[in-house]
């Protein structure tokens, strides 16, 4: 295995389990939230997540830090394989990776000031003395852009923007190697998402800190990555770099995906062809059987609906390119 | 303003909806002025808490009083001041002349009647129908939005819809009395991307076969290159430029403007470039600065800015800016950077 692999997701499962009743439960199937998803990202890479709500990739995320138990599957941290590891032992390791939540304003604690909730990690994992926290808060605050006087000031004091900020100085806070990041930007305006998108790659450069990239947005998610995983119904059908993913998609739900999306041009506009996707998103609690997308997929045929088509490897000239179609790249 | 001719369907004129609040008071429309032609759609851009939505309620008197107050303006729509309107004069225009799609499909329904019953309520409001006509035209209307197998769908709970069926039930609501005027408040905002181009497309679609004139109000820029053909863009209550969608996205004079093409990522960008966004963020309603709303953030503003709120003025044929130095954008004697 490549040695610059910081982080390998092999064959993760993750089913939440249905029950009714109250005292003996019955259970009444799964929803197959992730279902036998596996990807690597290399050190000092973004690795792009996309996809439609429901596909689950947040729950991905939750699942790479074990705040939600697996199914089944490993993930590989730097040759570690954290689903292993015992509660201390994953304590340590949970300092390397470190996560940034979508909404900032449910996700900081609004009886908490800005410099407990930033000192909060290094209190957990008692590092240095309160002189010593202090100082390294104040830093951090500095070095997302905020203004480290206001480090008495509660959350409902700044604006979503700024909170978002406060996100990101948590998750640094450890000096992290990976960052996941669940849809960061997602509930922000756009003058104020460019902002943290460029914090953002100013701080991976800095600091040379890997990025799990997690949205719905695809453009945002192309910004940023490098590399692209495209995920439907618990899902990837799809993996490459992401010019390749907008220049030469092969996956019929990429396709869908990329022609959704209205591009900030009219003239370009008036121009494009666009392929509307039909139908909505089935339910992961019975998806459909074979291909997941074939109740929506143009390109359908017979046996979409009866096998299960497997990631196949279209790398051309050593660019990585992954896609699981009967038909990859047949256009929609 | 706006294109000559008189086939104006709708004029807002100094349209201002102030909130009273413990707070102080939060001037959440200041002064604008727009008009929408026959058959156009009008896109109104804008970041949270700019004033799009307050603008798109206090068109169709939806204004929660109190705390708000439409404190002053007109709103003309068919040689009618609609500001003007008494309580029964004004249930006539609402959801019949002109209609609302509102954001968020998921509570804008009633939960405990059907989706069929909430069609014909808003159909039999406006019009005498017996109860078979009327469940007839609304087989018809859900036909429109293409809502699969509509007989089977008629005594459907909205909890049994989908987020995109749910919003088009809103939209057969919205049409059901081909409304002169249809205001879409971020219609797909709540929605997954394949949804969202679902719905744009069937409200573009329908636009053709109603005739209506479409308002669509949206953060999103992409939606608007694609559906409006002039654009409004607001700032803190205000419009600070508004014109033919081609001149917004190409030959923008104002800075507010200029920040917000700079900040969005495109999906057909070749090189990984470094996004220019605006510095700061958008001003406190209540505590607006004086002079010009965006000069705190603005790269361009001089001292003149400070002193003076910059009124809008039409400085090219159907292009209307406002700025101090819109002038010099013009000229080209100002680069935009």
């Amino acid at each position: 295995m490549d040695n610059n692999i910081i982080l390998e997701i092999k064959n993760l499962k993750k089913y939440f389990n249905l029950r009714s009743g109250f005292l003996f439960q019955k259970f009444k199937g799964s929803v197959k939230a992730v279902d036998d998803i596996s990807f690597y990202i290399k050190e000092g890479e973004t690795f792009g997540l996309v996809g439609e709500s429901g596909c689950g990739k947040s729950t991905t995320a939750r699942v790479i830090l074990r705040l939600t138990p697996p199914t089944e599957g490993d993930v590989i941290y730097n040759g570690v394989n954290l689903f292993k590891l015992n509660r201390k032992k994953m304590l340590k390791i949970r300092k390397e990776i470190q996560i940034i939540f979508q909404d900032p304003y449910a996700s900081l604690s609004p009886r908490m000031t800005v410099g407990d909730i930033v000192g909060e990690p290094l209190e957990i994992h008692k590092i240095g003395d309160k002189k010593y926290r202090l100082r390294r808060v104040k830093e951090l605050l500095k070095v997302v852009g905020l203004n480290p006087e206001h480090i008495n000031r509660y959350p409902h004091e700044f604006s979503g923007g700024q909170r978002q900020r406060i996100g990101v100085a948590r998750a640094l806070a450890l000096t992290p190697k990976l960052i996941l990041c669940d849809e960061p930007v997602s509930a922000l305006d756009v003058s104020v998402q460019a902002q943290i998108l460029n914090l953002m790659s100013d701080l991976q450069k800095e600091f040379n800190l890997t990025y799990l990239f997690i949205a719905h947005d695809l453009s945002v998610v192309k910004h940023i990555s490098s590399r692209i995983g495209v995920m439907y119904l618990g899902k990837i059908v799809e993996v490459t770099n992401s010019k390749d993913l907008y220049k030469n998609p092969l996956h019929p739900y990429t396709m869908g995906l990329l022609s959704a999306i209205p591009i900030p041009d009219p003239e370009l506009e008036r121009k494009r062809k666009r392929v509307i996707l039909k139908g909505d998103v089935p339910s992961p609690i019975n998806p459909p059987g074979g291909c997941r997308f074939h109740t929506r997929c143009p390109n359908a045929q017979d046996i979409c609906s009866k096998e299960e088509p497997v990631l196949k490897d279209y790398s051309k000239n050593g660019k990585e390119h992954l896609a699981a179609c009967f038909f990859a790249g047949k256009p929609i | 303003m706006g294109f000559s001719g008189n086939n104006k369907i709708l004029e807002v004129k100094n349209l201002r909806t102030y909130f009273y609040t413990d707070d102080g008071i939060v001037k959440a429309v200041d002064g604008i002025s727009f008009d929408l032609m026959v058959g156009e759609t009008l896109g109104i851009v804008g970041e949270t808490g700019s004033g799009k939505s307050v603008t798109a309620l206090s068109i169709l008197r939806l204004i929660p009083q109190p705390p708000g107050k439409i404190v002053s303006g007109e709103i003309i729509f068919d040689g009618r001041n609609l500001l003007e309107m008494g309580g029964a004069e004004l249930q006539n225009f609402r959801g019949n002349k002109i209609s609302m799609i509102f954001q968020d499909p998921m509570t804008s329904l009633n939960p405990v009647y059907t989706i069929s019953n909430q069609i014909i309520e808003s159909i039999v409001i406006h019009r005498k129908l017996s109860k078979k006509e009327a469940i007839k035209e609304c087989l018809k209307l859900l036909e429109m939005v293409e809502i699969p197998e509509p007989e089977r769908r008629l005594n459907s709970y909205p909890h049994e819809f989908s987020g995109g069926m749910r919003q088009r039930a809103m939209i057969a609501m919205a049409i059901a009395n081909s409304p002169g005027i249809l205001i879409a408040d971020e219609p797909t905002t709540a929605l997954d991307v394949t949804i969202q181009a679902q719905i744009l497309e069937l409200i573009d679609g329908l636009k053709t076969k109603t005739k209506s004139s479409i308002i669509i109000i949206t953060h999103d820029l992409g939606v608007v290159a694609k559906y409006a053909e002039r654009v409004m863009v607001m700032y803190a209550g205000r419009a600070v430029e508004f014109s033919t969608v081609d001149n917004i996205y190409y030959k923008s004079y104002h800075p507010y403007t200029i920040g917000l093409m700079n900040s969005i990522t495109r999906l057909d960008e070749d090189q990984k470039e470094r996004l220019k966004p605006i510095k700061g963020s958008p001003p406190s309603l209540i505590d607006l600065p004086n002079g010009c709303v965006f000069r705190k953030r603005c790269k361009y503003a001089i001292d003149v800015c400070k002193k003076e709120y910059p009124p809008l003025i039409e400085i090219e044929k159907n292009h209307f800016v406002s700025c101090h130095r819109a002038g010099e954008f013009l000229k080209g004697s100002l680069n935009r950077i």
